[in-house]
């Protein structure tokens, strides 16, 4: 009943109400794992600034994208499509129902982004140059990268200015206790006058509230930019591989990667906007949302459907069928991708488990990690050079993209106990509201 | 119900607004390649004529080691540092000499350079146009001043031919330029055709090194495989080669007539043509978007209402 009751706003100042802070200890055992892994990562970073790319990676003439532009990017980035799949539902196809959800997924996408756009500063050679992409002397519309270069950067902005509102509810309400604290111990030291620095705390506060309702009435035009943009540099990431028709192998070769790339990520996006919601409700202990899970889990097999019929589809018209049941080493991770997408998608045709949250999180699981092997195998897998060509990740490399993740997950979960990310919890908002 | 059915028919219309952004114009595939510009600089290198003195190598590296960033690569039974030995095309090395023996008694050389194609699909994807083809001599020519190293150039060439430098901290691609900054400004000949003592490399306009090609081919058609690689592999190459022994053999690819770049920039091209698809995409989500929330906030409102006036309402 409450359920029905309540109808979430958008643009008004009552939409921040759907989120909370969830209040509990930030420096865990957890923290410090993830944290451990991060120094680890850096540090591996730092060796691959001072004694090159060949120090610290099995990257070749032949393989020169690995484990890095394929998972940090190609498939980070997809996994990082939470809050784009997430934001077509409710702004697009008006269901607004699912807007408590959006900010947790804007979060996760705004770490996916960011960190893929700085994984690809570690594998470029000359980051410094980097500039070119804003000299339009040097533009160049026809390469796949200059769009995808472009657009990420532009998106992983807009995710940010999406996630501006959590940060100024929490400049508008927070008494700043930390930090009184913090002077109060460490007062007249590092040159800091308590008064004076609260003071501009205060300020800071005022700006926010003052910034708000701007901010408010033009999110919407930022949050559909943030719907046009994966559209197009995701299907930019499929676009990548057209030009490598001699070395791609032909399963996965075809003209419809950036359709295929498009709808991969928009049901890798819900899928994980599923996980994401069941892990945090079980690693927070918080309640299941069971009702807008299922929801999500009931778009995913139709996405999913028509991503396998477009596959199938060109393999038949391509005449390349025979080499998908070859059940060589190409087929076997063909018929791997395929069934993980197909096993979760018609598990998720059934009502009765798309409402337990056992059955949510195992097909999500399936769908994601037949999504992601699909990328890899475009990128990575399906990738042969020629004769004499090997790749696998040295450990160094894989502890890089380790690192990297392990800093997400870090970020996500510091920020969710600072800013408010996650859905209010029903009981709470009645205790409030009356 | 009319205004329900016009909002359902701009969803759709939204969707497949997305689809046209992504779905590729496989129909368009397959247009033929313009006719190849054959006033371009190549080169013709016939295996035949070649005696693996490796002239060209060392020419290579003593006339571009500075300017291109090349090295001397040392061989593991060599600690003086006496020869320079490297097993492949390297980011220390631009051309390079192998032995392909295929019997005892049948075997022939073979020179790696950039093909230098006639539609280069390395600049086709640069991001920032760091490699660049020439319009008059059809060079195709790397800037390292503006690449960022992202390697895209490796991933598309079909022969392997760009390098990068792994070793090093502040690292660079290395390909073959013809001496466009070297050799070729001062003499008017890339260095290693310059050097050749048997008239193995022949540097000239594509024209002519077609013309010299087939001309071999019909005097002495037992000596060689009567094919000229390059001339049409990938919508033809300024690079040419003849050999007595399958190309295949020699570690040259075999491919087909149409340049990788024209099936990516059909596709590329038809869905960000004049910018229209994206900002037809934008404009309609964002009418979409807009409609939903005013309609959001109208419902809301009501709900608001029926909130505060609902006492009688059971809970």
């Amino acid at each position: 009943m409450l359920k029905n009751r309540r109808k979430p706003m958008m643009g008004g100042s009552m939409s921040h109400d759907e989120y909370q802070i969830h209040k509990a200890k930030i420096l865990t055992p957890a923290f410090w794992v993830l944290l451990t892994l991060t120094v680890i990562g850096f540090a591996l970073i730092a060796v691959r600034f001072i004694w090159g790319i060949g120090a610290v990676s099995n990257l070749s003439d032949g393989y020169p994208w690995g484990i890095w532009i394929t998972y940090d990017v190609a498939t980070g980035t997809a996994i990082a499509c939470g809050g784009y799949a997430v934001a077509i539902l409710i702004y697009i196809r008006n269901k607004m129902h699912y807007h408590p959800l959006i900010r947790s997924a804007v979060l996760t996408s705004l770490f996916g982004y960011g960190l893929a756009g700085f994984s690809v500063m570690v594998d470029v050679g000359r980051p410094w140059n980097a500039y070119n992409f804003f000299v339009p002397s040097q533009w160049q519309a026809n390469s796949a990268m200059f769009e995808v270069a472009l657009c990420v950067m532009a998106y992983t902005t807009v995710l940010a200015i999406e996630f501006l509102p959590a940060v100024l509810t929490r400049l508008q309400e927070t008494n700043w206790s930390r930090a009184r604290s913090f002077l109060e111990k460490y007062h007249g030291r590092f040159g800091l006058d308590t008064p004076v620095v609260l003071e501009k705390l205060e300020k800071l506060g005022q700006r926010a509230l003052w910034l708000q309702p701007r901010l408010d009435k033009v999110l919407i035009f930022v949050i559909v930019l943030g719907i046009t943009l994966p559209t197009m540099h995701q299907s930019s990431l499929g676009s990548l591989l057209l030009i490598a028709s001699t070395k791609l192998y032909p399963l996965w070769h075809t003209g419809f990667l950036p359709l295929l790339f498009l709808i991969n990520c928009m049901f890798i996006g819900y899928s994980i906007a599923i996980l994401e919601s069941i892990i945090s409700s079980y690693g927070f202990k918080r309640p299941f949302e069971i009702d807008q899970l299922s929801g999500l889990a009931s778009i995913t097999p139709y996405l999913t459907s028509i991503w396998l019929c477009v596959v199938v589809g060109d393999l038949v018209w391509r005449g390349q069928v025979a080499n998908a049941l070859r059940f060589d080493f190409y087929s076997a991770f063909f018929l791997l991708e395929f069934g993980l997408v197909a096993t979760g998608s018609l598990l998720l045709f059934s009502k009765k488990r798309r409402q337990s949250p056992r059955w949510l999180f195992i097909t999500a699981v399936l769908i994601v990690l037949g999504g992601a092997l699909y990328r890899f195998n475009v990128y990575l897998i399906g990738f042969n050079p020629g004769q004499g060509w090997r790749y696998f990740p040295s450990l160094a490399e894989l502890m890089i993209t380790v690192g990297i993740v392990a800093f997400e997950i870090l970020g996500y979960q510091v920020l969710v106990k600072l800013f408010p990310v996650l859905p209010r919890l029903h009981g709470h908002e009645v205790v409030e509201k009356v | 119900m009319s205004q329900k059915s016009r909002r359902e028919f701009l969803k759709l219309a939204g969707l497949a607004g997305a689809g046209l952004v992504a779905a590729p114009a496989v129909a368009l595939a397959g247009h033929p390649v313009a006719g190849a510009n054959d006033e371009e600089l190549g080169m013709l290198y016939d295996a035949t004529k070649c005696v693996g003195c490796k002239a060209c190598m060392s020419a290579c590296k003593r006339v571009n080691g500075d300017y291109g960033s090349l090295s001397y690569e040392q061989a593991k039974f060599d600690p003086d540092k006496l020869w320079d030995a490297p097993q492949d095309l390297t980011g220390s090395t631009r051309t390079l000499i192998k032995l392909v023996k295929d019997t005892p008694k049948e075997w022939s050389y073979v020179k790696y350079s950039c093909m230098h194609c006639q539609k280069p699909s390395c600049v086709s994807v640069c991001p920032v146009a760091a490699m660049t083809k020439d319009k008059i001599t059809g060079i195709v020519d790397y800037n390292k001043n503006t690449c960022i190293g992202c390697r895209y150039c490796q991933i598309a060439c079909a022969f392997n031919i760009p390098k990068f430098q792994w070793e090093k901290a502040i690292p660079q691609i290395v390909k073959c330029d013809l001496c466009k900054n070297t050799n070729l400004k001062q003499k008017g000949i890339s260095a290693c055709a310059e050097v050749c003592p048997t008239g193995a490399i022949m540097f000239g306009k594509r024209k002519d090194l077609l013309a010299e090609a087939k001309k071999r081919l019909a005097e002495h058609p037992k000596q060689y495989v009567n094919h000229i690689y390059g001339e049409h592999e990938l919508g033809g190459t300024n690079h040419l080669y003849l050999a007595a022994l399958q190309f295949k053999k020699l570690g040259l690819p075999e491919l087909k007539g149409e340049a990788p770049a024209e099936f990516s920039e059909k596709i590329q091209h038809t869905i960000y043509k004049g910018f229209i698809a994206p900002i037809a995409l934008y404009s309609t989500l964002c009418f979409i978007a807009v409609r939903n929330m005013k309609k959001g906030n109208g419902h809301a409102e009501e709900q608001k209402k029926t909130d505060d006036g609902g006492i009688n309402e059971p809970r």
